[in-house]
C-alpha cells in the first residue's frame, strides 16, 4: 500500500488516494482532503461525512447515495450539488473510506 | 423436536432446505419452507426468454418437484417476523414458530420507486424489465416489434441481483438485432450508474472495448431521478430519450423485513459476511474490531449479486451448519487471482 503525506502526516492510500485505515482519519485530515477534490466543507457537507463515518463502522462497507440520502437525511439531489459530478465516490474520498464497490 | 424455518423457496430456500434435511435427523428437526407461489422460476433464464431463446416452460417449474422428499412446502406470504417471539405470521393469519430461522425471500424489481416509471404511462408499452417473468415474456413482444430507433438498456441502481445481466442483455440485442437485419437502423445505449461498464480492474482492461467494438453508447455514471415520458432524467440533469427502454428497476428485498424491523433502506437484512448471521440491533456492533476484511471480499465475491450476502441473511444458522460457508471459502480461495 502506497503511504503518502497529507497535513504533515504519513497516510496509507490505495492507487487512487482512498484511505486504507479507518483509524487514520480525522476531521482536519477530512479537510485537506476535501481541498484536494475543490469541495469546501460546510456544516452541510459534515452531516454527510459524519453520517458515513458512522455507517462504516457499523456494517464494514461504504455506504452508498441512496443509503447516506436516506441515513442522513440529505437528498439526494443535493449531494450532488454538495459533492459535484461523482458525489458516492468524493464521500467516500473525503470520509477516508474505501471506494464505494463496483461489481462487474 | 426442533423447528428450521426457511422463507422463500427460490435459489437459496431451496439449497438451504435440501442439504440441511439430509444432514439433520429427522427424529429431531422439523424443515419447513414457506413460499408465495407455486412456481420455482430459474431467474438466470429470463436473460433468454425475450430472445426466444428458452421456452416459458423451461423456466419454471413446480416449487414442490425440487424440495426434497421430508421438508413441509407451506404455500403462504410472510406478512411479519417475530422476532420476539420466534414465530412468524402468514397474510392468512397462520402462525409458524421456530428455533432457527433463515430468511431467504430475495429481492424484486420496484419500478414504483423511480418516479415515472410506472406510473408515466409508458411501462410495458415503451419501458419493460426483465427481471421478472412477466416482464422478461412482455419483452419478447416489444423486441419482436422493435426495428428501428433508440434502444436504452439502463441499471437503475446497485446492488442488483445479478450484476452482469445488463450487460448480457446488451450484448445479446446487439446480437439479435444483427441477425434480423436491423442493427444499422438501431442506436443502442448502455446507462448505468457505476463509473463505466466494467469496473473491476482487470475486467474493464480485458473487455473495456466491448461495448465499443459492437457501437454501443456508454453513459455512465448516471443516476436515475426520474422518468419523463420517453426520456430518462439523472440526478446531474442529463436527458438520455429511448423509444424502447430495458430497465433493471431498484432491486428490493421484502417488505415484511421493513415491517418487522429487520431491513435496511432497500429492506435487505445486513449480515455479518463470515457467518451470514444477521446482524440484529446493537449485538453485533463490538464485532466491528474483528472483521476479516478478506474473507468479506471473498464472500461477498462468491455469490453473483453482490447481494447473496444479504439476501440469504441466517438468524442462527451457524449453529446448524457452517460448512457450506467454509467450503465457499475454501473454493474462493483457489479462483483468487494472485
Ligand atoms: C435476469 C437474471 C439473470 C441472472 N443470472 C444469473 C447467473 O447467470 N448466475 C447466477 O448465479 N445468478 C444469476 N441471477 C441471480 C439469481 O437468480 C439470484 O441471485 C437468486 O435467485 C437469489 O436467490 P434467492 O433465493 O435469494 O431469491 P429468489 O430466488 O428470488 O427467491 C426468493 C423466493 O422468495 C419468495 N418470496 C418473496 N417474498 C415472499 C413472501 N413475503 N412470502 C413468501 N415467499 C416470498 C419468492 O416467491 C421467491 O420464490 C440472475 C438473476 C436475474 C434476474
Amino acid at each position: 500500500m502506497p503511504v503518502t503525506t497529507i497535513a504533515s502526516r504519513d497516510i496509507h492510500v490505495d492507487g487512487e488516494g482512498f484511505l486504507t485505515n479507518y483509524d487514520e482519519w480525522d476531521p482536519e485530515l477530512a479537510e485537506q482532503l476535501a481541498k484536494q477534490i475543490g469541495v469546501d466543507l460546510t456544516d452541510r457537507h459534515w452531516t454527510a461525512i459524519t453520517f458515513l463515518r458512522e455507517d462504516y463502522a457499523a456494517r464494514a462497507e461504504t455506504p452508498g447515495l441512496r443509503r447516506v440520502s436516506h441515513g442522513a437525511g440529505i437528498p439526494t439531489k443535493e449531494l450532488f450539488t454538495l459533492f459535484p459530478k461523482k458525489p458516492a465516490k468524493k464521500m467516500a474520498y473525503i470520509a477516508g473510506l474505501p471506494k464505494p464497490q463496483g461489481c462487474v | 423436536m426442533r423447528r428450521l424455518l426457511v422463507l422463500g423457496a427460490g435459489t437459496a430456500g431451496t439449497t438451504v432446505v435440501n442439504k440441511l434435511r439430509r444432514r439433520l435427523p429427522r427424529s429431531q428437526w422439523r424443515v419447513t419452507v414457506v413460499e408465495a407461489t407455486d412456481r420455482h422460476y430459474y431467474q438466470p433464464g429470463y436473460l433468454f426468454l425475450p430472445f426466444g431463446g428458452y421456452t416459458p416452460a423451461q423456466v419454471a417449474k413446480p416449487v414442490r418437484k425440487l424440495i426434497t422428499r421430508g421438508v413441509d412446502l407451506i404455500r403462504g406470504r410472510v406478512d411479519r417476523v417475530i422476532l420476539a417471539e420466534n414465530r412468524v405470521l402468514l397474510h392468512d393469519g397462520r402462525s409458524l414458530p421456530y428455533d432457527y430461522l433463515v430468511i431467504a425471500t430475495g429481492v424484486s424489481p420496484r419500478p414504483d420507486q423511480t418516479p415515472g416509471m410506472l406510473d408515466g404511462g409508458q411501462w410495458r408499452r415503451s419501458i419493460f424489465d426483465f427481471y421478472t417473468f412477466d416482464g422478461a415474456l412482455a419483452l419478447a413482444k416489444a423486441l419482436d416489434n422493435f426495428d428501428a430507433g433508440r434502444l436504452v438498456v439502463h441499471i437503475t441502481d446497485m446492488p442488483i441481483k445479478c450484476p452482469v445481466a445488463p450487460l448480457e442483455f446488451a450484448f445479446l440485442a446487439e446480437d439479435f438485432f444483427g441477425r434480423r437485419g436491423t442493427r444499422d437502423k438501431i442506436e443502442l445505449t448502455y446507462a448505468t450508474p457505476l463509473p463505466g461498464a466494467f469496473t473491476k480492474p482487470i475486467a474493464a482492461a480485458r473487455l473495456g472495448t466491448m461495448l465499443d467494438e459492437r457501437n454501443i453508447a456508454l453513459e455512465s455514471d448516471f443516476l436515475v431521478e426520474r422518468v419523463d415520458d420517453t426520456a430518462l432524467v439523472s440526478y446531474d440533469d442529463r436527458r438520455v430519450p429511448f423509444d424502447l427502454l430495458v430497465t433493471v428497476p431498484l432491486n428490493m428485498g421484502a417488505e415484511y423485513v421493513a415491517r418487522s424491523g429487520l431491513g435496511d433502506e432497500l429492506n435487505l437484512v445486513p449480515v455479518d459476511r463470515g457467518t451470514l448471521l444477521a446482524r440484529l440491533g446493537q449485538r453485533f456492533r463490538h464485532r466491528r474490531r474483528q472483521r476479516h476484511p478478506h474473507v468479506e471480499g471473498r464472500l461477498g465475491r462468491a455469490f453473483r449479486g453482490r447481494g447473496l450476502h444479504h439476501q440469504l441473511p441466517c438468524v442462527r444458522l451457524r449453529a446448524a451448519d457452517d460448512r457450506p460457508i467454509r467450503r465457499a471459502r475454501q473454493l474462493l480461495r483457489r479462483v483468487r487471482p494472485r
